[in-house]
């Protein structure tokens, strides 16, 4: 009998450690697993996945009409002259409205939106433009040929067409001569868990036009602002599903 | 039946003459297209609202009249009319040159013409453009063994379904290149159902005006006369195919202007657009459309002369209606925020600006000059030409 105690002791310690470091292995890893589930949901090795789309909410009222921070910002992060000429590139774009009725005026920045139906990557002949899982529109510069379907095809004329040579490129945002372009959302800075650079700029000078995050993270800022007011397309009638979004027209 | 024989063109002055003349052009349409590589399509007038130019005109002019201009031997194998036989070689031929200038025009003007290799190992099947890529060369290859057919006794007796085919295949092909600018969603100019149809009417029109023209030329340097019989025949045609095109361009506007939203960019094609109203009712309409059908039609212009008039009319007015086409159709700004006027700093709202540069226009005139080559060398390698028409043989 006392030997059988001893036994049942023993066994109980055992059980109550086994628990308790289970519990506290828990305690501790559990945090760490939630932040990253919540700031990345995977590493920057790991490839782009459905789980997330990143998108963008422009409130057209937050937009000042000759603030252009933004614009400024992605020519800097990019490399892009921001020379206005008809042969140069524009990645984003302020455009000021006026109302053909009332006269209000208004304005907003527009650029590639991102589409979940992209009209280039169903015309591109050489599957040059492309949708990565994330839901970014890009274009890979090593297989396209410049045949400028995609820009006959985008709805939003958010394509660019390098015309002559560049100098000064940075290394995160390779561009070439005969190739076309558009906005990334910052393709490079999402992959290091960072908004893109017309965000962080319109943020810098207060106006917070501009919100960026997941759109499949119901419980984050952007899914939040998108269901607790209106907001709309462009050009909704084409039914692509734009990830960027706007309040206020 | 009757017996054709075939020769190859003589190589008289005519011929070295207008072979140096067209290669030289040729040759002035590649170092066009060198230097717009080199330094880039800024030398063009293309920019990033009109982002196809004067080269898509000639490269889409050329491919319709391609397809078009095999309807002469379609007829004569198809539709069993033998009177077309004697042309239905130079048809064939004159098909595969033409694509071919369309085609060199359209790789040339290509932001990157260097990875051609790589549209032809890179393939999105929803692309229009890649199925464009193997209609046009499953053309080239169809028409080829077309030839083949034609050429080899032995293998006349398969002329018949292979002529078929291919010609199925060219009503294909243009549904593919007006299916190019048809499927566009995005500008209000283009989407719409009868791109398809209009493409393969232009084809006919345009195919049979290239036929007279260009077959009168190659007679000519060949120092004999087209069958006058036969010339009536492709001038009546002519005639109804110009009709036919005007009518579906009448269907098209009307279409469009019964509704309402598109009324200001029929204001803009037909009124306000400056060179665009003017191209469409002065070279599309009147002297492309208006002028050949009276010349055609009417016993008083019977002659070869006004035939031949005609018949470059109707070319210029089809360069005419592409150009207002494919460049109208851009200039005339998107409307993204209807109910607003729009500016920015990318031409939004604005109507965009293009004026073709000379090396572009050097460029476009190269790819019909590499189908004249083309057509040349190959009637002076291979008997294309008939010799004698309408002589009783036993066969």
């Amino acid at each position: 009998m006392k030997q059988s105690k001893d036994n049942l002791s023993v066994s109980a310690r055992r059980a109550f450690f086994t628990q308790a470091s289970s519990g506290v292995a828990l305690l501790a890893l559990a945090p760490g697993v939630r932040l990253v589930d919540l700031a990345l949901a995977r590493t920057s090795d790991e490839p782009a996945s459905t789980t997330q789309r990143w998108g963008l909410l422009v409130d057209v009222e937050r937009c000042v009409s000759d603030c252009d921070a933004c614009v400024s910002a992605c020519n800097h992060e990019h490399g892009l002259s921001g020379d206005p000429s008809e042969t140069n590139a524009q990645w984003i774009r302020k455009v000021d409205l006026e109302d053909e009725q009332t006269g209000h005026r208004l304005s907003l920045v527009l650029m590639c939106q991102h589409c979940e139906e992209p009209p280039c990557v169903d015309v591109c002949p050489t599957g040059a433009s492309f949708r990565r899982d994330d839901g970014i529109v890009l274009v890979d510069k090593h297989i396209c040929i410049g045949c400028r379907y995609c820009m006959m095809a985008c709805p939003y004329k958010a394509r660019s067409f390098i015309h002559e040579n560049l100098s000064g490129q940075k290394t995160h945002a390779p561009r070439g001569k005969g190739t076309v372009e558009s906005c990334t959302l910052c393709v490079h800075r999402i992959d290091h868990d960072d908004s893109p650079a017309c965000v962080e700029a319109c943020s810098e000078v207060g106006h917070q036009a501009l919100l960026f995050g997941d759109l499949n993270d119901h419980e984050g800022p952007l899914a939040t602002a998108l269901s607790n007011a209106s907001s709309r397309e462009l050009r909704s009638e084409l039914k692509l599903n734009t990830a960027v979004r706007y309040r206020g027209i | 039946m009757k017996t054709i024989y075939f020769q190859n063109i003589r190589a008289g002055r005519a011929f070295w003459l207008a072979l140096a003349l067209v290669a030289a052009m040729m040759l002035a349409g590649l170092g066009a297209a060198h230097h717009m590589e080199s330094a880039g399509h800024w030398v063009t007038g293309m920019n990033n609202q009109v982002v196809w130019g004067i080269p898509h005109v000639f490269a889409v002019f050329l491919i319709v009249g391609a397809s078009g201009v095999l309807n002469t031997a379609s007829i004569a194998s198809v539709f069993g009319c033998d009177e077309y036989k004697p042309l239905s070689r130079l048809s064939a031929l004159l098909a595969i040159a033409l694509l071919a200038g369309g085609l060199a025009v359209l790789v040339l003007d290509l932001g990157r013409p260097d990875r051609l290799i790589v549209a032809m190992t890179h393939y999105n099947f929803k692309s229009i453009f890649a199925w464009n890529i193997f209609l046009y060369t499953g053309f080239i290859l169809m028409v080829a063994v077309y030839l083949w057919m034609m050429f080899e006794p032995r293998m006349n007796r398969f002329v018949r379904p292979v002529g078929t085919a291919a010609f199925a295949w060219r009503l294909v092909l243009t549904t593919g290149t007006g299916s190019i600018f048809g499927f566009l969603v995005a500008r209000e100019a283009f989407d719409s159902a009868v791109m398809v149809p209009l493409f393969i009417l232009m084809s006919l029109s345009l195919g049979t005006a290239l036929m007279l023209l260009l077959g009168t030329l190659v007679f000519w340097i060949n120092r004999a006369t087209l069958d006058p019989e036969l010339v009536q025949r492709l001038r009546r045609l002519l005639g109804w195919f110009v009709i036919a095109v005007a009518y579906l361009v009448a269907v098209d506007h009307l279409t469009r202007l019964y509704v309402t939203g598109h009324h200001s960019l029929e204001r803009f094609i037909l009124i306000e657009g400056g060179i665009y109203p003017v191209l469409f009712w002065g070279v599309q309409g009147l002297l492309g459309t208006l002028v050949p059908i009276i010349l055609l039609f009417s016993p008083r212009f019977a002659g070869k002369g006004y035939l031949v008039s005609a018949a470059l009319l109707v070319v210029i007015g089809g360069l005419a209606q592409v150009y207002v086409l494919i460049i109208g159709g851009q200039a005339f700004p998107l409307d993204l925020f209807p109910g607003y006027m729009v500016t920015s700093s990318f031409f939004d709202g604005a109507v965009a600006q293009y004026v073709p540069s000379a090396v572009e226009i050097v460029l476009g005139l190269g790819g019909l000059a590499l189908a004249l080559v083309v057509t040349l060398i190959g009637a002076r390698v291979l008997p294309f030409m008939p010799a004698e028409v309408g002589v009783a043989r036993a066969d």
